[in-house]
């Protein structure tokens, strides 16, 4: 294509964006609800997500060694370990570093158990993780069957609720992404449809005097994308100055259990690029269907 | 030969027979009227030739082209060969009289020192240079129709097809559209014209093609239009 039929074809658009001034408006505006919409799902998601897969890290599998056991064994029972298919790492805790860290974790009033140290009923124990948090359950039950092992904990139940909420919850929001997608795609392919009616004459006539459908679609193309990225702006401005708000409301608060938000940055940015995509290819797509339609003259 | 139509026939989806068997052939610069009552399928045979509608059956040549086995994305390099008159303007009325003009090679990607120079050549062919500037709305019908006839030559096609030019003028300006149609075939154009006006085919004797229940009825070189209005 020459340029000079590029320059036309953007110069048309904008003319068309000007002309249907409250179509190209409810367009716009059909954009930057869903886009709005989007966003905030998408915050929501990937935070939940962030947050699954921190817990997820934390899942380890405590097997405890028999008190019987001699310490020469001890290698054999870590090489057997890590025999398991999908174990990633196995470490020795003692049973004086394990009773540090019940300790520890009951805080003030584990201060009374520091001076029992030598009495200490803990058992030593292998700690365990997987490659993958939700091979624990498995791993576990094949630890359970090494010689010399007593006991294994992981947390069953906890564990497996929490696999059960993340997954749920990263379905559920996919499907209403993808929905509102839809919606917004309609939504804009009949204002277009709209403002494609009241340039049908040109349309026509563009076709009756040996106008490629490309040359008519290009205009039309431009003004799709333009509509979207325009769309788009608002629920960026949002998604960047709001997150950053409540991220930084909620995350000192959210310091004392251990949880932590996703960094404003640059999770914000890649929401901004996305979003500023999703609304250029919604527009696209909105001005390719109903253009389609007026082509067949 | 630059129009052949073989054997071509045009059934509408819902039901109606435009066409039935049509056979004639127009040669490099005629001119032709073609009459007939209404409903007897002038427009559709004339809508035919620039493939604004496509035949149920039989072909139609232009130049060698068989506009039945057209493919839909060849369709805009057929049109730039054929230029077509509309008995209501089509105009876009947001554009000058220049503007509307240049149009046609705009489409075709010209370059802007062509457009201009072309342009103006045709509006002085029908003496609407002056009203380059000017709206169609603020033209008589008589000048709209030159514009629109300005448009189907400005690229120079050797067919311009008028449906029913003069219908919605009155008699004097008619005949000023068709000194324009003469001067066009004089230049070499040949112009194929679906008429009802009985004056001008009377008065200015051309071939003509009469067709009536989808079928060509007669063809006389200097004919008459044989209708009663």
């Amino acid at each position: 294509m020459k340029s000079r039929t590029l320059k036309r074809h953007f110069r048309e658009s904008f003319k068309s964006l000007g002309r249907n001034g409250w179509m190209s408006f409810a367009s716009i505006a059909a954009v930057t609800v869903t886009l709005l919409l989007v966003g905030v799902f998408l915050v929501l998601l990937l935070n939940v997500n962030h947050l699954g897969s921190q817990i997820e890290g934390d899942v380890e599998i405590k097997a405890y060694i028999d008190q019987t056991t001699k310490t020469e064994q001890y290698n054999q029972i870590k090489a057997d370990i890590e025999k398991i298919p999908n174990v990633q790492s196995v470490t020795f805790q003692s049973k004086e570093e394990g009773l540090k860290e019940l300790i520890k974790s009951l805080g003030k009033e584990g201060g009374a158990y520091l001076s029992k140290q030598s009495e200490n009923p803990l058992p030593d124990r292998y700690i365990v993780k997987t490659k993958t948090p939700q091979d624990t359950g498995s791993v576990a039950s094949e630890i359970k069957k090494v010689t010399h092992i007593n006991k294994v904990n992981y947390g069953q139940e906890t564990v497996e609720r929490l696999f059960k909420f993340t997954s749920v919850s990263r379905t559920i929001g996919i499907v209403l992404i993808i929905g509102l997608l839809f919606t917004a795609m309609f939504l804009i392919s009949n204002t277009i449809k709209l403002t494609i009616v009241s340039r049908r004459k040109e349309i026509e006539i563009m076709k009756l005097v040996g106008a490629t459908n490309g040359f008519i679609r290009w205009p039309f193309f431009i003004e799709g994308i333009f509509m979207g990225i325009i769309g788009s702006l608002i629920p960026i401005l949002v998604v960047i100055f709001g997150y950053e708000l409540i991220h930084d409301q909620l995350s000192k608060k959210l310091d004392s259990v251990f949880i932590q938000l996703l960094p404003v940055y640059p999770m914000v940015l890649e929401l901004s690029l996305l979003l500023v995509v999703l609304g250029a290819l919604i527009g696209i797509w909105g001005s390719m269907t109903s253009v389609r339609k007026f082509l067949k003259v | 030969m630059l129009i052949e139509m073989k054997d071509v026939w045009k059934t509408y989806p819902n039901g109606v027979m435009a066409l039935n068997g049509i056979d004639t052939y127009i040669e490099k610069g005629e001119f032709v009227y073609v009459v007939g009552p209404s409903g007897a399928g002038k427009s559709t045979f004339i809508k035919c030739m620039y493939r604004e509608e496509k035949p149920t059956k039989g072909s139609i040549l232009i130049q060698g082209t068989d506009l039945a086995k057209l493919r839909e994305r060849n369709i805009p390099k057929v049109r730039r060969k054929i230029g077509v008159v509309f008995q209501d303007f089509k105009l876009l009325p947001k554009l000058t009289v220049f503007e509307n003009v240049a149009f046609a090679l705009e489409v075709i990607e010209e370059s802007p020192r062509t457009i201009r120079k072309r342009v103006n050549e045709v509006l002085d062919l029908v003496k609407l240079r002056d009203k380059a500037k000017s709206f169609p709305d603020e033209l008589s019908g008589g000048e709209q129709q030159r514009v629109s006839i300005a448009r189907s030559i400005v690229n120079r096609p050797p067919v311009v097809i008028a449906d029913e030019p003069t219908g919605n003028l009155d008699p004097e300006t008619a005949w000023g559209i068709m000194d324009i149609l003469q001067e066009i075939n004089d230049r070499g154009a040949t112009v194929v014209m679906a008429t009802h006006n009985k004056d001008i085919v009377n008065t200015r004797k051309k071939r003509v093609i009469a067709i009536e229940g989808g079928r060509i009825v007669r063809d006389e070189q200097k004919g008459e239009y044989g209708y009663e209005v």
